[in-house]
């Protein structure tokens, strides 16, 4: 078995993403609930929460608790 | 009735002793349950008999991080956060905890040449680039948490099955995306020729 064409994506995608200084998911964790707030009302995202802003696009796990965080705001 | 509280409000009502804290720990259990409850209840993998569970061990957890609050945000939108993450940690965790590791990680090999996944010609030499760096420029330790992640494993059950925690698992991982990306970008791929959709 190989990657599947969506694996080879996922891949490609999150190598591109790559920064050399990154959070963890801890740090990313403490601070997501500001930029889901900020995020939902359209403002722009602080350079201090870039960094949450690339985790969600390289942790999946991250991004879907920010997700599933961002519809228990919408409601 | 749930009392409507600041964040300052809170945070000093669950560092507080007797009724004060008791009230404040009861509006906040009730709260995580019906968010938990709301934000889960599309997932197949999730039952109610689970929610009490999710919300004391998520209690548990903000009550040890309260120093940790920054005051960023709603301290009700910071402490359902937390208890995503605890709540979801578990359920992946559910779901992960029969699979091998290493069965996994060797099922995936190296090879891009199996015919179901061989990608179109123009995303050809840079597919096949970053196999060559994965098996050659990563360490074992690299390779199997990338391509277990790629594969969609818990990081939680890799860490446990690799004798590690996330947050380490996350420094390996890091290390590895970052080796990939220098290898590709050593092999001549810029990360904008790599921006491709693979077809």
């Amino acid at each position: 078995m190989s990657l599947s064409r969506p694996e080879l994506q996922k891949m490609l995608d999150v190598v591109r993403a790559t920064q050399p200084v990154e959070i963890d998911c801890d740090v990313c964790l403490m601070q997501v609930g500001e930029f889901a707030e900020l995020n939902l009302v359209g403002k722009p995202i602080p350079e201090g929460l870039k960094a949450i802003e690339q985790h969600l696009t390289v942790c999946d796990e991250c991004r879907e608790e920010y997700e599933l965080l961002r519809g228990f705001l919408r409601k | 009735m749930v009392q409507e509280r600041d964040n300052n409000e809170w945070i000093a009502a669950l560092q507080a002793d007797g009724p004060l804290r008791e009230a404040a720990l009861s509006d906040l259990r009730g709260m995580l349950l019906i968010g938990l409850k709301t934000a889960l209840k599309s997932r197949s993998d999730f039952v109610d008999s689970l929610l009490d569970d999710f919300v004391q061990d998520s209690l548990v957890r903000i009550l040890r991080s309260l120093d940790q609050f920054q005051n960023r945000s709603r301290f009700v939108t910071w402490a359902t956060a937390i208890a995503i993450r605890v709540a979801l940690t578990e359920l992946r965790k559910r779901r992960w905890r029969d699979v091998s590791l290493e069965t996994l990680v060797a099922d995936t090999g190296f090879e891009p040449s199996a015919a179901e996944t061989s990608p179109d010609r123009e995303s050809q030499p840079i597919i096949e680039a970053m196999y060559r760096i994965i098996g050659s420029d990563l360490t074992e330790k690299q390779r199997t948490v990338l391509l277990a992640e790629i594969k969609g494993m818990a990081q939680e059950e890799i860490a446990r099955q690799m004798g590690s925690s996330r947050n380490a698992l996350y420094k390996l991982s890091h290390d590895a995306r970052q080796r990939l990306k220098q290898g590709l970008e050593k092999a001549g791929f810029t990360a904008q020729e790599y921006a491709i959709t693979i077809s």
